[in-house]
């Protein structure tokens, strides 16, 4: 069995225009130290899948389906059951680490108190081990730097504080969503080499959400592309980049700039994300598609294997398009 | 890949998925408000409550000061309420009929707190306006002498202002308008420093229209939002210190009274059992508070939503 | 910090003295004297009278003799209506009092509104929430001089329970309405500001974090949230200790507590402009070292806060 396996998830929030369905049914698994990535413009629910998986999901939010971690089912379980789980078995890094960190509080007692909650350990031990952790992630000065708060850190300095928080448990799984996108580009690389090397150095499976399928091509060894809360493509990377088979997917990576095609103009999918609150009744995508057929707005097909490790949700045959 | 026709069809198609009918801020405010039970159910208070101050006095067969010498000092035995007196909320200590009293109080206290927070609506709105529109050397001076206003303790000052010009209507509205707009120039100048930088007010500069003109016709129209709110959440405050300063017996010379005054005289007869004069201004006092407390709280949700 | 203090006292004494010149100035220009009573005194007395107070002095010298008193040696000079009373000797006997109902009520209603506020917050839909916004809704238009006749209608007259009146050297029965009065309204809008500024602190991306690391609900309200949720709070701290201190006047009247505030009441009645002024920029002086407690206090929860 696998370490991770969500089975027919939904996300659906209560707002005062009506119900939005964030995530519509999506089944995914993971293998321990396997490393996925989840790719799809914003919108497309992606994040909303990571937090129902943690049990984060905002106030007005419902999960429904099953995400079960290493057999132990995480929606709609108790929050004595979540809290065993959350930072110590998985751990969750975040989009933007400007805010994710209590602006109030030294980032020693911040990485402290997972420890002294999880391990047991004491406030002493917990600093001393948490400073070990900033080391790791080649924040210099450690020792120091760690009795600072937040704000005294730049941008990236601040998202491995983050990423250095939630490796202190030595998670199974690591969730990290969007862990480069409010960061300078060169920041990102080097925020991207380090996740790589604390993946391989630990060993860890990792859940990589983001909308740059450069990212995801430079990390992991599957993808899965969403779009409107619904699964539309997943593959193993290599086979992926060599021929997207779902039209989405190939305009994600038409989209994508080269530098080996020197004056093509950049290449966008014409219209935007659809809004959730009026699901389309078919294909979410069948507006913004070209090779849309006739009964893309009523069917969508369920994904299914259409060669080894490969699946696709689609009408219009591979070869046709 | 696309063709010019499918983008110009699939233009077209996106047009309508996000068709969207275009409203107004103040049309979506007001459906908000409308929506909001507790809103208009402190709209409803406030006309019953503005009905009664204004016709109260019509409808009661006794004039505020016509004192009845046969049942005078005889509250407790003969002044309760009735109906076939004429008396419908029975009389005060001194044979007073208490409904055209409590109609009077009313009136006098949505009197003083529409006329105090229009006075330090105006005066908040236009120097707060000015200081964040001229900004620099003195902006920091005129939010200065707020700071230092805002430290003065308003009440005793009020009462210091009321002993020496003496107790009247004038001498409060004035004194309540005067001394409670530092608070609104504050909001205000917050407000226009935000506007200030926007493009419209930048273009009226930069087609030389005069700053007082800017001022007036750009800045000010666009705080009315939140000098609305606020000015909404002023009244019941203002209503508060007017009846504060009237339960010590420093507000309005008798024998005109207003809410607060009456409250005292209630709790002062209580003990002999008639409880009618202070449960009468008493209910008064809440329901117009609680009417502009929830039409405050309505307009501000209205304007500014939150999902709270 | 030591520094910022210093600064923002040195600063508050152009404030002070705006306000004694201001309200010395307006007095002087008010219609009649504490001396103007409905029996004409014999002119001689009359001018006696105002030579034993100064008042037949040029007015700028007044004020400067005042201003002098009360800077160099904190005097507020002699109550023109106690006879033989200073106004200093009045407030050291008042003001203790008030000083001590009011420092409960004022605890109380910060304790009981935050912590109505948060279980709200933390509640949200909840019966918990229902009630506590309910109390706080209702509350609000329950300002001292409504709260107090209520309190004892119910207690002293109805159940008998409590005294009506009366301060016996600060005996708890007899502080518990006083307190009680004052604290009502308070508590209520503390308690409103703590829940609307706590539901958005808990929809804020650190305390997601917080979450996500697995802690208790408990700790993530208590560590997390509540700082930043008491900011909002902390900014009504000012006025609200004012308002308090203010209501004092209408407690004192009402129960006789024999605090700062009849004395207030007594001297705006008999034009006793020497108490009034006392009072007023005591009052004043109070407000500018809260304001500063509240500033340190921001500083405290905010690190970004520095001087």
């Amino acid at each position: 069995m696998a370490m991770l396996e969500v089975s027919n998830l939904s996300v659906s929030f209560a707002t005062p225009e009506g119900t939005v369905n964030a995530v519509n049914g999506i089944s995914f698994s993971l293998e321990k130290g396997q490393t996925l990535g989840i790719v799809g413009e914003s919108g497309s629910g992606k994040s909303q899948l990571a937090f129902a998986i943690m049990g984060l999901l905002a106030r007005n939010g419902t999960a429904r389906g099953s995400a079960k971690f290493n057999g132990v089912e995480l929606v709609g379980a108790p929050l004595s059951v979540l809290n065993k789980v959350r930072a110590n078995q998985i751990a969750m890094v975040f989009q933007d680490p400007m805010t994710s960190l209590n602006p109030y509080m030294r980032v020693s007692d911040q990485m402290a108190e997972v420890l002294t909650q999880h391990r047991g350990m004491g406030k002493d031990a917990a600093v001393a081990e948490a400073a070990r952790m900033l080391d790791a992630v080649r924040i210099p000065e450690a020792r120091a730097r760690i009795r600072l708060f937040p704000h005294e850190f730049s941008g990236g300095m601040r998202q491995r504080v983050m990423i250095a928080m939630s490796l202190l448990c030595q998670p199974d799984l690591l969730i990290a969503d969007e862990p480069t996108t409010a960061l300078d580009v060169t920041v990102q690389a080097q925020i991207m080499a380090l996740l790589r090397d604390l993946q391989r150095d630990f060993g860890m499976a990792t859940l990589l959400i983001t909308h740059d399928l450069g990212v995801i091509a430079g990390f992991c060894q599957d993808v899965i592309v969403m779009y409107g809360g619904k699964v539309m493509e997943s593959a193993p990377v290599d086979p992926f980049f060599d021929s997207p088979c779902h039209p989405y997917s190939r305009g994600l990576l038409h989209s994508l700039p080269r530098v080996d095609q020197e004056d093509a103009a950049l290449f966008s999918i014409p219209g935007s994300p659809p809004n959730m609150t009026r699901a389309p009744k078919g294909c979410p995508f069948q507006p913004r598609c070209s090779n849309a057929l006739a009964l893309c707005s009523d069917y969508l097909p369920p994904l299914t294997e259409f060669a080894p490790n490969r699946k696709r949700a689609c009408n219009v045959p591979v070869e046709a398009l | 890949m696309l063709s010019p026709i499918d983008i110009s069809a699939l233009a077209l198609r996106l047009a309508k998925l996000d068709e969207v009918k275009g409203r107004s801020l103040w049309a979506d405010a007001r459906l908000r408000f409308m929506r909001n039970k507790a809103a208009v159910a402190g709209v409803i208070l406030l006309l019953l409550c503005a009905g009664f101050a204004a016709f109260g006095q019509l409808i009661s067969p006794y004039s505020y000061d016509y004192i009845d010498f046969n049942i005078m000092g005889h509250a407790a035995e003969m002044g309760a309420p009735s109906w076939a007196k004429g008396y419908y909320f029975g009389i005060d200590d001194q044979g007073r009929d208490l409904f055209a009293r409590v109609a009077m109080g009313t009136r006098i206290s949505l009197w003083v707190g529409v006329i105090g927070t229009a006075i330090s609506v105006l005066a908040g709105t236009l120097y707060g306006a000015v200081s964040g529109y001229v900004g620099g050397r003195t902006d920091s001076l005129m939010m200065r002498l707020v700071d230092v206003l805002l430290s003065i303790p308003f009440m005793f000052v009020l009462i210091l202002l009321l002993v020496m010009f003496g107790k009247s209507l004038t001498v409060l509205f004035m004194g309540i308008g005067f001394l409670s707009w530092p608070a609104m120039a504050r909001i205000v100048r917050g407000q226009t420093l935000t506007l200030k930088s926007r493009e419209f007010i930048e273009a009226a500069q930069a087609t030389g229209v005069p700053a007082l003109r800017i001022i007036l016709r750009h800045i000010v129209p666009n705080l009315l939002g939140i000098v609305v709110v606020y000015a909404t959440l002023l009244v019941p405050d203002i209503i508060l210190t007017e009846s504060f300063i009237s339960f010590l017996g420093l507000g309005v010379q008798e024998p005109q009274t207003s809410l607060g005054e009456l409250i005292s005289e209630g709790a002062k007869t209580m003990r002999y059992g008639t409880l009618w004069q202070l449960a009468f201004p008493m209910g008064f006092f809440m329901a117009t508070m609680f009417g502009f407390y929830f039409v405050g709280d309505g307009l501000r949700d209205a304007l500014d939503p939150k999902d709270r | 910090m030591i520094a910022y203090i210093f600064k923002r006292l040195l600063v508050a004494i152009p404030t002070l003295l705006a306000l004694i010149v201001i309200s010395f100035l307006m007095m002087h220009a008010a219609p009649g004297g504490p001396f103007t009573q409905e029996k004409q005194l014999p002119a001689q007395v009359l001018a006696n009278l105002n030579a034993k107070y100064g008042l037949d002095q040029p007015i700028w010298v007044q004020m400067g003799r005042y201003v002098w008193g009360v800077v160099v040696h904190f005097d507020f000079g002699p109550s023109f209506v106690y006879k033989d009373r200073t106004v200093n000797e009045i407030i050291a006997q008042g003001f203790p009092v008030t000083l001590s109902y009011g420092m409960t009520a004022f605890v109380l209603a910060v304790v009981v509104g935050v912590t109505l506020g948060v279980l709200a917050a933390v509640f949200q839909n909840s019966w918990l929430d229902y009630v506590a916004v309910g109390i706080s809704i209702g509350a609000q238009v329950l300002p001292n001089f409504v709260m107090a006749p209520i309190l004892v209608l119910i207690f002293t007259l109805w159940l008998g329970w409590l005294p009506g009146g009366g301060w016996e050297g600060g005996d708890w029965k007899h502080q518990i309405m006083p307190v009680i009065a004052m604290a009502t309204a308070y508590m209520a809008s503390i308690a409103r500001i703590m829940r609307s500024s706590m539901l958005e602190v808990l929809t804020l991306n650190h305390i997601r974090t917080a979450r996500a690391k697995g802690l208790p609900t408990h700790k993530v309200i208590l560590r997390h949230a509540l700082k930043p949720a008491l900011i909002p709070v902390l900014s009504y701290l000012g006025p609200t200790f004012v308002s308090m201190i203010t209501g004092s006047v209408v407690i004192d009247m009402f129960f006789s507590t024999g605090g700062i505030g009849k004395f207030f009441v007594d001297a705006a009645l008999n034009r006793d402009y020497a108490l009034m002024m006392g009072v007023t920029l005591l009052v004043g002086v109070l407000t500018i070292i809260f304001n500063l407690v509240v500033d340190v206090l921001y500083a405290w929860i905010d690190p970004k806060i520095r001087f």
